[in-house]
């Protein structure tokens, strides 16, 4: 337990260690019969490998981990879109840094900003609408990504576009929602999920029961969490007694931040500027039904799809995916990263072909990052 | 990019655009306060947020804003967002 002394508080993290310990014996999991239980953040990813979450834990449990990496799971037409709005002239394409290293299939935005285009990394879709302000002669665009944490954002900055009266600022908007690919993670017929561990700062926006039907209708517990190693670790003991006791509830472990009903000055902003798109593609998953947002008519002066005729789903939009890359099964928990033949060959975070290797939270780079070290190192 | 970072409220900027100014970790940064203004703006002078990408999502309290920072520095993230606020500034400086 020699990573258990990097916890903030390594007493508590180690009863907590004993009491999963306990609980995974009483459901009978083994290594050989494991319970599954997926956390769907990409946040959470990083910790549980960051602390050495699933070596702390019994053999017994098995971590999937979920498609909750909103830079993992974008589309690579949908890069190739943004490049092609980059490079137009006069347009100033605005991201979050973590978008830049995402493959296209010519080029990433890192790639096309070497290239020439006028890109820049923001912090925030209000560092793009400060730079509308200032450049009233260039068409400011927002690349918009990410989940309902982020979605509010660009929906609040819309808001203040308009009535602003700005002209000269749109989004590209590519938010996704999270109940919908857990939805259809749950309707796949390999599915072997036992339980979830919910995005805790997901739920600070939309609150707990959108995660109502995993209960309800699959049968599934789910535990909204925080991401501290403690809170994560408290959330597993909480899936697993659920499990335990035939329980399937949803319960918050993150109550010090997630409010039952979630911030309704978010909610409001997000009805407001967004509908639902029919479905949306996600890189590795396919077509999710209802998992994809689109700016509304009433704010169509700020979407960027109008703006550049690039409409979703305008032209045909199957890619093939890199020679080589298992991004989609090791994203439905059926591949470990490492079984991948590109891994760590032809796909490293300096040079990633799959999505999954790009940013931090992807499942691959926390494995290059900690797996492989780890495991390199001789046993304890 | 999906966790908020804990920052301090210490000045109402601009009360139109319901923007003020917070203190992360020692870095000063404009955001805005909408989504968890509940009252008058003053009143969330002093208090602490978690901000997630320029926005207080949700007021926290200061022993939750330490635990959550040091949280983040774990994770290697707190120094990740501190350098998106520094590109963040120095876009909109960038002259093309
Ligand atoms: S190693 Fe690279 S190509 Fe293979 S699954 Fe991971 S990200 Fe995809």
């Amino acid at each position: 337990m020699r990573y258990v002394e990097e916890f903030r508080d390594p007493t508590a993290a180690k009863s907590l260690l004993a009491e999963i310990e306990k609980v995974t014996n009483q459901i009978g999991a083994t290594k050989d019969k494991p319970v599954h239980i997926m956390e769907i953040c990409g946040g959470h990813t990083h910790a549980i490998f960051r602390y050495g979450l699933d070596r702390l834990t019994p053999e017994g449990i098995e971590f999937i981990h979920g498609p909750g990496c909103p830079v993992c799971v974008l589309p690579m037409s949908r890069v190739d879109e943004c490049v092609q709005i980059a490079e137009k002239p006069n347009v100033i394409f605005t991201t979050f840094g973590d978008a830049m290293r995402v493959p296209g299939t010519k080029k990433s935005l890192l790639q096309a900003k070497a290239d020439g285009a006028d890109i820049r990394m923001v912090y925030s879709p209000l560092d793009a609408l400060e730079l509308a302000r200032r450049n009233p002669d260039k068409e400011v665009v927002f690349f918009g990504l990410g989940f309902e944490t982020t979605t509010p954002s660009t929906a609040l900055s819309i808001q203040q576009a308009a009535r602003d009266g700005l002209t000269n600022f749109s989004v590209f908007c590519n938010h996704i929602t999270v109940p919908e690919p857990i939805k259809a993670l749950l309707d796949d017929p390999y599915m072997m999920l036992d339980g979830f561990v919910g995005p805790g700062h997901v739920s600070m926006v939309i609150g707990v029961h959108p995660y109502d039907f995993i209960a309800r209708d699959y049968n599934k517990p789910i535990v909204v969490a925080g991401f501290e190693p403690l809170d994560l670790l408290q959330s597993v003991l909480m899936v697993l007694i659920q499990i335990r006791d035939g329980r399937a509830e949803v319960e918050n472990q993150y109550a010090r931040i997630v409010p039952e009903h979630g911030n309704p000055i978010s909610i409001a902003a997000m009805e407001d500027v967004y509908e639902r798109r029919p479905s949306f593609e996600w890189r590795g998953l396919g077509e999710i039904d209802a998992s994809g947002l689109k700016i509304r008519d009433r704010y169509k002066a700020f979407d960027a799809e109008e703006k550049f005729g690039i409409g979703y789903a305008a032209g045909p939009r199957v890619v093939q995916e890199p020679e080589g890359c298992e991004c989609g099964a090791v994203m439905t928990g059926r591949m470990k990263p490492t079984a991948c033949p590109q891994f760590g060959k032809g796909c490293t975070p300096e040079m990633p072909l799959g999505a999954l290797m790009v940013s931090s939270e992807g499942a691959c780079a926390a494995y290059w990052q900690y797996g492989g070290r780890r495991a390199a190192e001789p046993a304890e | 990019m999906c966790l908020g970072i804990p920052g301090q409220i210490v000045a109402i900027t601009d009360p139109t655009r319901m923007m003020a100014m917070a203190d992360v970790s020692g870095v000063k940064r404009e955001v805005s306060y909408a989504p968890v203004l509940t009252g008058d703006p003053d009143d969330l002078i002093g208090q602490y947020a978690l901000i997630h990408v320029g926005f207080a999502m949700a007021i926290i309290d200061e022993d939750e804003a330490a635990k959550t920072l040091e949280a983040l520095r774990g994770l290697g993230e707190a120094q990740e967002t501190l350098e998106a606020m520094a590109e963040g500034a120095k876009a909109l400086e960038e002259t093309k």
